[in-house]
């Protein structure tokens, strides 16, 4: 059976829920750079370093101290939420009054330091870190067999990134972060400790991508470069949903993680090879076209849309123009 | 201002995606003998190659100083190709340029390797490439000048492909690493599968380096093939069978790991490798001889070497002892006395290097353990079958390498 450009449903089912289960780290990280640049205008740089040790935390909680995951998911994004503290109060501070391409260096500057040292120390081979006895296995839903754990991460994500954005966006405490946004003095004159506000805000966004490091663990190696993979993709995301937008960053994340999920299924490589390979010139003016949707090419897709939509709308999907 | 910050912020970020991974050279003195090991010192193929090449190579130069006292001085420079054609190429320039460097070894990675044997042909310089793999390099891309010493595509796939056919594993389907060495690896399987009578179902290109395998390894699944052949490296392969586990893909269906390093073993752990063929041109534990070496790179480096490291060391030696018995650093006369002369270390017994550059010697077929037959750290393998050279390469007589005479 042929069904969709050689593509069967339950292959395209298939595609579509593992692009759910990528869509949603994708939202999870994105939604932490989105925070700590729309609330602090920081480009934290070192987010995909901060996701690595995360993961690298919960491995060495594991191994050396007999942490298990549950703990871990709790432990690590606080402690390297922690280390966002020190280093938003140490040196980033600092760097306010000053251009944003600062911050930008800086951040940057600290995820080469972070990846390399952990490189020297750990390989890049990387170690594993094994699924946790109940969230093992999995369940054959017919069209694929859907591990229990890939479903246990799209619950997470999810659940995570709608609180935060039900927090931000409809509790007082929220409102004040908005608030410290547009106009820091004001608030302040007001009587809230906005330096203290921005530190800790800085460190839950670290500890978000801490939080996605430790849900990666056991499905992609442990290894120092896992963050910087990663990280460029979740960039292009944020851009697409709009700098700032929280829901932007959730809803671009999970939409770009199901279209990168239809590409690899290769359909619309199959569906625009049938439609123009045999017509003479527009053929060979939509091959490339087709080249750069064909499975192979799956990690360029999310840029050509991050182009197009920067022509089109170049505040983002959900952005503001400020 | 805002939309000034994003294009800013995104420049940035693909210049630094691009460029990430240090440039270690280090710059020496003028020697008469000097070797540059250009291998991937920080990216997917570091831990099979990378800074271990590089502790082999320098091991290699202090054993033969120390064991044949030679009248010229030998220095050791190293750089980082990250895996890409166009640094490994413009490296090689500058290398024999202006550091004078007399011979290039490691190159792991098919496209640096290529691009690099080129460089040193129009410049006269020798090459050993114990790093890459793929058949090209002795065939349609030789060059009289070049030397491949460890394995090649054909041999892995007449070892593992052929082993895993006369197991019962008679339909595949390919995920391969889409650049050439997959691409060799996968049409040399192929070949091998068919010959064997086996049926070929289908195959699926991912980028290199990739970190989900998840929507190729559902393709996969949904072809209903026994077997699935892994035509990747590294890392690739490592999160392949991690996440085949994962997806209820194994044990229904069986994984080939078409080249598999220790290194790759150790990571995985036993659970997830036990029983899988793979072929090696090297095994630390295989003898007194090896073991002695073995144990001498592990109290330095904490790991086990893999057969491109203990290559390195084998290759490197074989081409000073040519050097010091022609007497001269000259490309011609050095590659005619390796030739001439045949390979008897740990690494290999009667190992000769042909027209096409191949270095012929005998392969071993290994079998992964199961976690309670391994008794200590690195026990990995059973050695279950020695593949005789000239079985386990390509014979001159289908060779496409142009020096051949035939």
């Amino acid at each position: 059976m042929t069904g969709f450009f050689g593509v069967t449903i339950q292959g395209l089912f298939g595609q579509l829920l593992v692009g759910l289960i990528n869509g949603s780290f994708y939202a999870i990280l994105s939604l932490g750079l989105a925070i700590i640049f729309g609330l602090l205008n920081i480009i934290n740089f070192a987010h995909g370093a901060q996701y690595m040790l995360g993961a690298f935390v919960a491995w060495i909680g594991m191994t050396y101290l007999g942490v298990d995951y549950w703990w871990a998911l709790l432990l690590s994004p606080l402690a390297v939420g922690g280390t966002g503290i020190l280093i938003e109060r140490a040196m980033l501070q600092r760097l306010y009054r000053l251009d944003h391409l600062y911050g930008l260096l800086l951040t940057f500057g600290l995820a080469l330091i972070i990846e390399g040292l952990f490189r020297y120390r750990f390989g890049i081979s990387g170690e594993s870190y094994p699924v946790n006895e109940l969230l093992a296995g999995g369940t054959n839903l017919g069209f694929m067999f859907l591990p229990k754990y890939r479903a246990w991460v799209v619950v997470a994500s999810l659940v995570v990134c709608f609180a935060t954005w039900y927090v931000i966006e409809r509790t007082k405490l929220g409102s004040y972060l908005r608030a410290g946004t547009e106009n820091p003095q004001l608030l302040q004159a007001f009587g809230i400790n906005v330096p203290l506000m921005i530190t800790l805000t800085y460190g839950y966004g670290v500890a978000l991508a801490a939080f996605a490091g430790v849900l990666a663990a056991p499905i992609f190696n442990v290894n120092p470069v896992m963050g910087s993979n990663l990280i460029i993709v979740v960039f292009a995301v944020v851009v697409v949903g709009g700098m700032g937008s929280i829901l932007g960053s959730i809803v671009t994340g999970i939409g770009l993680g199901l279209i990168e999920g239809i590409v690899k299924s290769g359909m619309i490589a199959n569906l625009l090879g049938a439609m123009f390979d045999k017509v003479p010139v527009l053929g060979s003016l939509v091959y490339p076209v087709k080249l750069l949707f064909s499975p192979e090419a799956s990690a360029v897709t999310i840029f050509v849309i991050m182009a197009i939509v920067l022509l089109v709308r170049p505040a983002g999907l959900f952005g503001r123009e400020r | 201002m805002k939309r000034k910050l994003f294009s800013a912020w995104i420049c940035l970020a693909l210049v630094a995606h691009v460029t990430t991974g240090a440039m270690a050279a280090t710059k020496a003195s003028d020697g008469v003998v000097k070797i540059g090991v250009l291998t991937d010192m920080s990216g997917t193929y570091s831990d099979l190659a990378g800074p271990g090449s590089l502790l082999a190579v320098q091991m290699a130069v202090e054993d033969f100083i120390a064991k044949e006292k030679p009248d010229f001085k030998i220095e050791v420079i190293s750089a980082d190709h990250q895996n890409k054609g166009d640094i490994s190429a413009n490296k090689a320039r500058e290398w024999i340029d202006t550091e004078k460097v007399d011979a290039i070894v490691d190159l792991v990675t098919t496209s640096t390797a290529l691009a690099v044997m080129k460089v040193a042909k129009e410049k006269n310089r020798i090459t050993i490439v114990s790093g890459a793999a793929s058949t090209p390099i002795t065939n349609e891309q030789c060059t009289d000048i070049n030397v491949h010493w460890t394995y090649d595509t054909y041999a892995m796939a007449v070892g593992t492909g052929r082993a895993v056919v006369k197991q019962g594993g008679k339909t595949w389907f390919f995920i391969t690493a889409d650049y050439a060495f997959g691409k060799a690896l996968e049409k040399d399987t192929t070949d091998v599968v068919l010959e064997d009578g086996g049926k070929v179902l289908g195959r699926v290109l991912h980028p290199f380096p990739a970190q989900d395998f998840s929507s190729f390894l559902l393709q996969a699944q949904s072809s209903g093939a026994q077997v699935i052949g892994l035509a990747n490296a590294g890392n690739d392969t490592i999160n392949s069978i991690k996440q085949a586990a994962e997806f209820g893909i194994t044990p229904k269906q069986s994984l080939a790991g078409l080249l598999m390093f220790i290194t790759d073993v150790h990571s995985l752990g036993l659970k997830a490798t036990q029983g899988m063929y793979l072929t090696t041109g090297f095994y630390w534990d295989r003898n007194d001889e090896t073991r002695a070496w073995s144990k001498r790179f592990y109290e330095k480096k904490k790991r086990m070497p893999t057969m491109v490291q203990a290559v390195d060391y084998s290759a490197v030696t074989h081409y000073l002892k040519a050097v010091k018995a022609a007497g001269t650093d000259d490309t011609m006369t050095v590659m005619a006395k390796m030739k001439a002369t045949p390979i008897n270390d740990f690494f290999a017994r009667n190992g000769k290097i042909r027209d096409d550059g191949r270095m012929v010697h005998d392969m071993y077929l290994a079998q992964v353990k199961k976690p309670e037959e391994s008794k200590y750290p690195w026990d990995y393998y059973h050695i279950r079958q020695v593949i005789p050279g000239d079985q386990a390469f390509m014979p001159l007589s289908k060779s496409k390498c142009p020096l051949v005479k035939k």
